[in-house]
């Protein structure tokens, strides 16, 4: 059963919670805009801020297909939008050569048909579904170089794709399109254009501990709060690459498998893995410093409570 | 053409301003000029506005020629006795009063190629003898303010360096891409391409076609330091971006002296005056001190994962002489170091054949460099278009004497 889109920036708002995504006002608004005037939302942000994540839960709360093209270097048409079966191709040429049809021009007619089309994400996203226009997550774009972008720019605009061999073949309804960007380069104004931009930012503290009780919720909440300080203030200083959300639910999740009830310095040290990703920074916080911030964060808790 | 005496002046006058531009650079043949005199006369004088317009749709046929045509106008068609003065040719002192009420306004170039102009050729040459092609480069002594005024750099100056700068054709460095482009002797099958020509054949053969990695050049990036002892070079550098950053995409350059200023977007305008002015408005720390790590900091904390992304290629234009005497220096060069694919260090004290890398900040450098080089004249700039275009191989060994000698 395919569900209604949202009809306010409220009901996006309550779409994506009954997902378990916490989000704030801004994305929730700037979701409802790309939803309910067809156009793409790109999201961009650091890593491990969930923007993957929306595309995922949009789909499963709309009861959508999700169709994900994964970008990477050197990401081309045959591998995101089409490509021919040249296996039964081939066969086909052989089946018809022994059948004695020479008729060339009706060959290649047949063998250049939908039949022998491998549809690959880009194709599948335009094609009419039971279930509603499915959720097309283009993941990571700026993985790929500009070429493949600018070959975005007519689907993203269009909707439709041109296939020499075919013809255009173009929605009827466009899908649900959610862009990701972790910003390893600029993408294209030309590109951004036709979009709705959003820039997911590092959660405050009380949303982190929100989604820490939606996403982990074994957690206790004494725990809980003492991470989410923790992370908090580690954002505060001056590290090379700060801890997304991902690894402040990883952390948590990990001092509950080690059945831990309350952070102490020692514990820290040991699980720093799950939280910073760059050795010069895990050794920068290792230790004395780690002790300091948690001393500082259960005075700020303490403080907080009376 | 009428030849009433009115038009005749104007003709006149309207072949002087077209020498004028092409004195200026714009590459205007008498058959240009022919279009713009017919141009004027059939748009007629009847407004400022419609002459300006009718001049400019015959002589200006691109973007960046813009400016300069912009500000050759309306200095040569200011006054009528302006225009008397420029036709009798022999009035040398009339430039310098008439320029100095405005000078603001006016790039330097247009200034010299009409006061050249009317001098004759002695001035010329007095110019020309300015001109040094030595290790010192050439720009004038007298700008020392601490915004600086890049108008003060004289046609001359610019037109000889610029000139060269512009001729070196900075041959593409390619890396091979995991997109394949069709080649008669190729590595791999392109099935599509194959299918088609097989069926063009009739079926009975299936002539192999080919296909190849393509290949394409990796991102630039420079990081060019403007501090006070630098700041010759940095100027010439900055020419030589310019003429790189509109040559080729993904060319990112970064100034930095006290603080860390993108300056991309700038050079990507077509006319240099234009984006010499703009970046003289944006950056602030002009000829000051220097701050190397504090500066690299910024640049990897905000901007290295942003345009080191795709495998660049960093350009570390600086002296390496650090107010901070080298302090955390070491460590940003090791991170920058680890995230470009190749990191080349240019530094004009080189030019000293007697230079020892014996200062703090150069000796906290220097382990991180995958090659070390001059930057301080027009040959060392060609040599570094070798470089950047891969076309010269560095060698390890000199490489490794420098670090010897820095440890």
């Amino acid at each position: 059963m395919t569900s209604p889109i949202p009809k306010s920036v409220d009901e996006t708002f309550e779409l994506l919670l009954n997902g378990s995504y916490v989000a704030d006002r801004s994305l929730a608004t700037a979701l409802y805009l790309s939803l309910s005037l067809s156009r793409p939302l790109f999201v961009e942000g650091e890593a491990g801020v969930g923007k993957t994540e929306i595309a995922k839960v949009l789909a499963q709360t709309l009861n959508r297909k999700l169709l994900r093209l994964q970008c990477y270097e050197g990401l081309d048409v045959s591998s995101a939008v089409y490509e021919w079966n040249y296996t039964r191709q081939m066969v086909e040429i052989r089946l018809s050569e022994a059948a004695g049809n020479r008729n060339l021009g009706d060959l290649e007619k047949d063998i250049f048909s939908e039949k022998f089309l491998i549809k690959r994400p880009l194709l599948q996203a335009l094609e009419p579904s039971r279930d509603g226009p499915p959720v097309l997550l283009i993941d990571e774009l700026d993985r790929t170089d500009e070429p493949f972008e600018a070959y975005l720019l007519e689907i993203l605009s269009e909707f439709q794709i041109t296939i020499p061999e075919v013809g255009t073949v173009s929605a009827t309804e466009p899908p649900i399109v959610i862009i990701t960007s972790n910003r390893t380069r600029e993408i294209h104004d030309a590109l951004k254009r036709r979009c709705y931009y959003h820039w997911i930012d590092y959660p405050n503290a009380a949303r982190e501990l929100e989604i820490l009780s939606v996403k982990a919720p074994e957690v206790s909440s004494t725990l809980s709060r003492q991470v989410v300080g923790f992370v908090q203030s580690l954002r505060d200083t001056d590290l090379f690459k700060f801890p997304g959300i991902a690894e402040t639910i990883d952390w948590a999740h990990a001092l509950v498998q080690l059945n831990c009830l309350a952070l102490d310095p020692e514990i820290i040290n040991n699980t720093l893995g799950a939280l910073l990703k760059y050795q010069d920074d895990i050794t920068k916080i290792q230790g004395s410093e780690a002790g300091r911030i948690l001393n500082e964060v259960k005075l700020e808790l303490a403080t907080h409570e009376a | 053409m009428q030849e009433s005496t009115d038009s005749g002046e104007l003709i006149v006058n309207i072949m002087y301003f077209v020498r004028t531009l092409r004195a200026a650079g714009l590459p205007i043949g008498p058959g240009r000029m022919l279009e713009a005199l017919r141009a004027v006369t059939t748009v007629g004088l009847g407004s400022r506005a419609d002459f300006y317009f009718a001049l400019y749709a015959a002589l200006v046929n691109r973007r960046d020629q813009h400016e300069l045509f912009d500000q050759a106008f309306h200095i040569f068609w200011r006054n009528p006795k302006f225009l008397e003065r420029m036709m009798s040719l022999n009035l040398p002192s009339f430039g310098a009063d008439e320029l100095q009420e405005n000078p603001q306004e006016l790039f330097r170039r247009i200034a010299e190629t009409i006061t050249a102009g009317i001098d004759s050729d002695e001035n010329t040459n007095t110019n020309e003898d300015k001109i040094e092609y030595d290790a010192t480069m050439t720009w004038s002594a007298n700008e020392v303010l601490q915004k600086k005024d890049f108008e003060s750099m004289s046609a001359y100056e610019i037109s000889a360096a610029r000139a060269a700068i512009q001729h070196m054709r900075i041959p593409i460095n390619t890396v091979p891409t995991r997109r394949y482009r069709p080649r008669n002797v190729g590595t791999s099958v392109d099935m599509r391409t194959t299918l088609k020509a097989s069926l063009r054949h009739g079926c009975d053969i299936i002539p192999l076609k080919r296909r190849v990695r393509g290949k394409r050049h990796p991102p630039i990036v420079v990081l060019c330091d403007i501090s006070g002892s630098m700041d010759r070079y940095a100027r010439m550098m900055l020419h030589f971006l310019h003429t790189m950053t509109n040559d080729r995409d993904r060319v990112h350059t970064f100034l930095f002296g006290t603080r860390l200023t993108n300056v991309t977007r700038y050079l990507r305008h077509k006319d240099i005056d234009v984006s010499l002015n703009k970046i003289s408005d944006i950056v602030e720390d002009w000829a000051g001190g220097t701050r190397i790590g504090s500066c690299l900091h910024d640049f990897n904390q905000f901007w290295s994962r942003r345009v080191l992304g795709q495998g660049a290629l960093v350009l570390l234009v600086t002296d390496g002489l650090d107010r901070d005497s080298g302090e955390g220096l070491e460590k940003e060069m090791d991170r920058l170091h680890r995230s470009s694919r190749r990191l080349i260090w240019l530094n004009p004290l080189l030019r000293y054949d007697l230079f020892e890398p014996k200062s703090r900040g150069i000796r906290a450098m220097m382990p991180y460099v995958d090659e070390f080089k001059p930057i301080h004249n027009l040959e060392s700039l060609k040599e570094l278009a070798k470089i950047v275009g891969g076309s010269k191989q560095h060698s390890k060994s000199s490489m490794a004497n420098w670090q010897e000698r820095a440890a």
